[in-house]
């Protein structure tokens, strides 16, 4: 069991916002109840349709994506999604994003009442314009959105998902806490590009998308490292975490929880190993 | 669920082109035309392959070397264990009557198990660059009742598109379509004018290939996205946005 935030997490698995959707699919090919909680999908006030493909591109040792926050719009979410997960015996957080401090505040206010266990203030896309990152990067508007989404959020803790395309991740990671963050989770994607050398053109429709998997593991603990010295509140620890050493050293760099993500499209029951031998372990 | 799987067999089939045979009865025994396998390739992401045909318990891939994934797999050879999920996505359906297989280059691949499946009740066009990349005729004039080759320099047969021979002669009641997507809009076209069902296999870039990250995106005829993985890749040629 882990504590974290005031909630109890039955070990510190995680799946990743975005890289699950919200459970139905991969628990076909995994037992998600063995996994100590779910990330969905990222969710917006009202329905996204996304962005044009090509939305992926391998990189070495990693991918970089530009799905743009496709999500059915978080009322649909609600009636038709949430209810599933709930059988799936692991614990819900809500990731969400908005274009504005009083849309954030609305969609966690939705949340909040919907019974989720946690609220993920996704202040840190990459993909989408005028928000997500246009607020994670600076520590004024992220303080803003945390301060709303608290206000908002009642009992349900607040975990704000943080950038790492800034120049100091501590001043945000700061600004959230002080704002009365819950909980923090980094890292989000890192901003990157690929060519298609025939064309001469990005091989993303988006132009840019965000780097995931191993890839960006060393920056990930590196900003855990240094944001965990920063603040008292707790941290769940993701980017590129491949296995259940790379989730131990996430860990020791001083996370509470781990979040696995772009695993996933490798294995869908990587993070199901990665609690069973990280159980194994401690036993 | 993933699985590893034993290579019973490999070839370079043409130019850059390859075909992968392996033991894998678990596939061998779901799978349906159209349905297409996520190969493990030691890569970030694996690597979504059509099913090409099925013989008992051995599943045939026919795929071309375009990167480093499927360079490492055109490199697996018999004895090699291979990681596969699937069989995945949703195939050609059945129909009553005849089919027109309808395929551009190594689009042609994944209609040889529809055309076993379909037997001498089925016609085949396939389309090619030039002679020295057709693949799979002989095993399409093995199972189908005809099959017309298209080249576009005309080394082959018809000197032309692939879609120039989907006519209203063989009384078709369906058309299966694989191939570049221009090919595929000119074989819905046809099928439009011939007033009979198409169904279309669509490509796109993949992570996962079961339905959660939403990256193989597909525009949908009625707005937004389709998944290519889950929700086809086989499409009726009207839900697609062309």
């Amino acid at each position: 069991m882990v504590n974290f935030a005031g909630i109890s997490f039955k070990n510190p698995v995680t799946l990743a916002s975005g890289t699950c959707g919200f459970g139905r699919e991969l628990s076909e090919y995994s037992d998600l109840s063995e996994l100590g909680g779910i990330c969905t999908k990222g969710l917006t006030l009202h329905p996204r349709a996304g962005n044009p493909a090509p939305r992926s591109a391998e990189t070495p040792a990693g991918m970089l994506n530009s799905v743009g926050l496709q999500n059915p719009g978080i009322d649909e979410f609600i009636k038709t999604e949430l209810p599933f997960m709930r059988t799936l015996g692991t614990r819900i957080i809500a990731n969400f994003s908005a274009a504005s401090v009083e849309e954030f505040a609305l969609c966690a206010a939705k949340l909040a009442d919907s019974g989720v266990d946690m609220l993920e203030v996704n202040v840190s896309c990459p993909n989408v314009k005028a928000e997500g990152l246009a607020f994670g990067t600076s520590p004024d508007a992220v303080a803003a959105v945390t301060s709303a989404v608290k206000s908002a959020a009642g009992n349900v803790p607040v975990m704000v998902k943080l950038s790492p395309n800034v120049t100091d991740i501590t001043a945000i990671a700061k600004a959230a806490e002080q704002s009365g963050a819950d909980a923090l989770s980094l890292i989000n994607t890192l901003l990157g590009m690929r060519f298609d050398l025939r064309s001469g053109k990005p091989i993303l429709a988006n132009g840019t998308g965000g780097l995931s998997g191993a890839a960006i593991f060393p920056v990930a603990l590196r900003m855990v490292y240094q944001t965990v010295n920063a603040v008292r509140i707790p941290i769940l620890g993701l980017g590129g975490i491949n296995s259940a050493d790379d989730a131990r050293e996430m860990l020791i760099a001083g996370a509470s929880l781990i979040g696995v993500g772009t695993a996933l499209f490798r294995d869908p029951d990587i993070a199901g190993k990665i609690a069973r031998e990280m159980k194994d372990s401690r036993e | 669920m993933n699985t590893l799987y034993r290579v019973t067999g490999s070839a370079k089939i043409s130019d850059n082109i390859f075909s992968l045979v392996f033991d894998a009865p678990a596939i061998a025994k779901r799978a349906v035309p159209g349905q297409f396998v996520h190969i493990d390739c030691g890569l970030p992401l694996r690597r979504p392959i059509s099913i090409c045909d099925i013989e008992g318990s051995f599943v045939k891939i026919v795929f071309e070397v375009k990167g480093v994934g499927t360079t490492r797999l055109a490199e697996r050879k018999h004895g090699d264990l291979i990681d596969v999920l699937g069989p995945l996505g949703n195939g050609f359906p059945e129909v009553s009557g005849r089919v027109l297989l309808a395929g551009g280059g190594i689009g042609s691949a994944p209609l040889l198990y529809a055309a076993v499946r379909s037997g001498k009740n089925c016609g085949a066009v396939l389309g090619f660059a030039g002679a020295s990349k057709a693949i799979l005729t002989e095993e399409f004039a093995a199972v189908c009742g005809s099959v017309q080759i298209a080249t576009a320099d005309g080394s082959l047969g018809h000197k032309g598109f692939v879609t120039d021979l989907i006519t209203s002669d063989g009384d078709y009641s369906a058309i299966f379509a694989c191939g570049p997507r221009p090919m595929l809009k000119a074989a819905v076209d046809r099928a439009n004018e011939l007033n009979i069902p198409v169904y279309v296999s669509m490509e796109e870039r993949m992570a996962c290939g079961i339905g959660t990250c939403l990256v193989c995106a597909c525009a949908a005829e009625n707005g937004g996205y389709k998944r290519v993985c889950c929700d086809g890749p086989v499409f009726t040629g009207g839900e697609i946005k062309w």
